[in-house]
């Protein structure tokens, strides 16, 4: 996975974000609303494009968009 | 425990009763209106059905049971087992299942039992119900399943409220002998007991003044007391989405059966997002998962067979349809079923009058 694919993927499945809106090192509640909602949509995201579990834990630690992809690639990379 | 099969066993009708009152999720006026457009969106409820204090989930089952007796032409004393699953019985002590035994008017020596399961309730009361008249004694056995889920849910809990609406069904049960087999995989993971969970007023919170009345800010937009349903979105998410695909696909493999060969997949509505993505992840076409969601919410173990009434109602009535059901959520417990119904009794949705 690169981070651009996985970018691309988040602008698309929020309706909030514009394509090509998001750079790596954006905040993500500065972009679009951060919230329960909208974490559980991006959880369903990662589940059925990466095939990964992430954790409510693991979701408050992320600040950024670049944290988000680390910690999916991360756990793609535990899968391999 | 693997794979296990329940043979002789028929479902010849199936109905399902909901109170008058609607509630519009539009109306949903804890929260801000971008927030609300977001949330029906995304778990999928614009409308359901909340039923007036002081009517039970008992009221809405009997309505349901007796139509369909009298639409099956059952003699009531035939019926030799009822079986009421339900998390919001009548009393505390004694078990609704008895009060429904007398209601519906069914003879002294009728089974009349409760288990207390909700999401996946529907799937394991089919194994219980089966299980027992399988042995051959018991030629005629009613399920009754459902849910008051509006009643303990806060109003100032935007985690829980626009999710839930109530409903009550029956199922009619019979042996037949040249019946195909049910096939089941059922499964439980106690130690997320707490993910789904009505604290307070059981024997190990027992109902205090001081304690368990008094409303708590859980978070943002969440609050509570005890004897409020509460509800960890994420946990029961995750969960759902780790457990229901293998449970499926095993249940699928040991049976010999394609996805191809299944007709309608019946889940357990909770919300769309979940059910959504379950799907997807299963790779099944959209038009053989059918949803009652939009109109009548989360039902508990009420939405398999509120959603077969409510959208597979005709075709049910007229045609030979292999179903994979499943439940998943409270306990946590899961479970799914293979099983064919043909030309079975399906009346209308029943509304309960106020």
């Amino acid at each position: 996975m690169n981070i651009k694919d996985f970018i691309s993927k988040i602008e698309e499945e929020f309706e909030d974000l514009q394509p090509n809106s998001l750079v790596p090192s954006d905040v993500l509640k500065e972009k679009f609303t951060w919230d329960s909602i909208n974490a559980l949509i991006f959880l369903a995201h990662v589940n059925v494009e990466y095939d990964v579990e992430i954790t409510a834990e693991e979701l408050i630690k992320s600040s950024t968009v670049q944290d988000l992809y680390d910690l999916v690639e991360s756990k793609v990379q535990k899968k391999a | 425990m693997a794979i296990f099969q329940v043979p002789n066993i028929n479902i010849i009708g199936i109905s399902a009763c909901v109170p008058e009152d609607v509630y519009s999720n539009y109306d949903y006026d804890w929260i801000g209106e971008k927030e609300r457009e977001t949330l029906i969106k995304t778990i999928g409820v614009e409308k359901k059905r909340h039923a007036k204090k002081g009517t039970t989930t008992s009221d809405l089952c009997f309505e349901a049971a007796n139509e369909l007796i009298e639409d099956l032409n059952w003699s009531r004393s035939e019926i030799d087992l009822l079986i009421f699953v339900s998390q919001s019985r009548d009393y505390i002590i004694p078990a609704t299942a008895g009060l429904l035994q007398e209601r519906l008017s069914l003879s002294k020596s009728c089974i009349a039992f409760d288990v207390s399961l909700g999401c996946s309730g529907y799937v394991y009361g089919l194994s219980v119900i089966g299980s027992m008249m399988s042995t051959g004694q018991i030629k005629k056995g009613l399920l009754l399943t459902g849910d008051i889920s509006t009643l303990n849910t806060s109003y100032r809990d935007k985690s829980a409220f626009p999710l839930f609406g109530d409903a009550g069904t029956a199922t009619a049960i019979e042996l037949q002998d040249d019946a195909n087999a049910m096939k089941f995989n059922l499964q439980t993971d106690g130690s997320g007991y707490d993910a789904i969970i009505i604290p307070d007023g059981g024997i190990r919170n027992f109902a205090e003044k001081e304690t368990s009345f008094e409303y708590h800010k859980i978070s943002d937009g969440i609050f509570r007391n005890g004897f409020n349903i509460s509800l960890d979105g994420i946990k029961v998410f995750n969960f759902s989405l780790r457990e229901v695909k293998p449970n499926v696909l095993k249940l699928l493999k040991e049976s010999n059966i394609e996805i191809d060969n299944i007709d309608y997949f019946v889940f357990h509505q909770a919300n769309k997002l979940m059910n959504d993505t379950i799907r997807k992840q299963l790779k099944i076409d959209a038009d053989k998962v059918p949803s009652s969601l939009k109109d009548y919410g989360n039902t508990s173990s009420a939405s398999i067979p509120l959603t077969i009434v409510t959208q597979l109602g005709k075709e049910v009535e007229s045609k030979e349809l292999t179903f994979l059901l499943s439940g998943f959520g409270v306990g946590l417990s899961w479970g799914s079923v293979v099983l064919q119904v043909n030309s079975i009794v399906c009346p209308p949705l029943l509304i309960l009058k106020n």
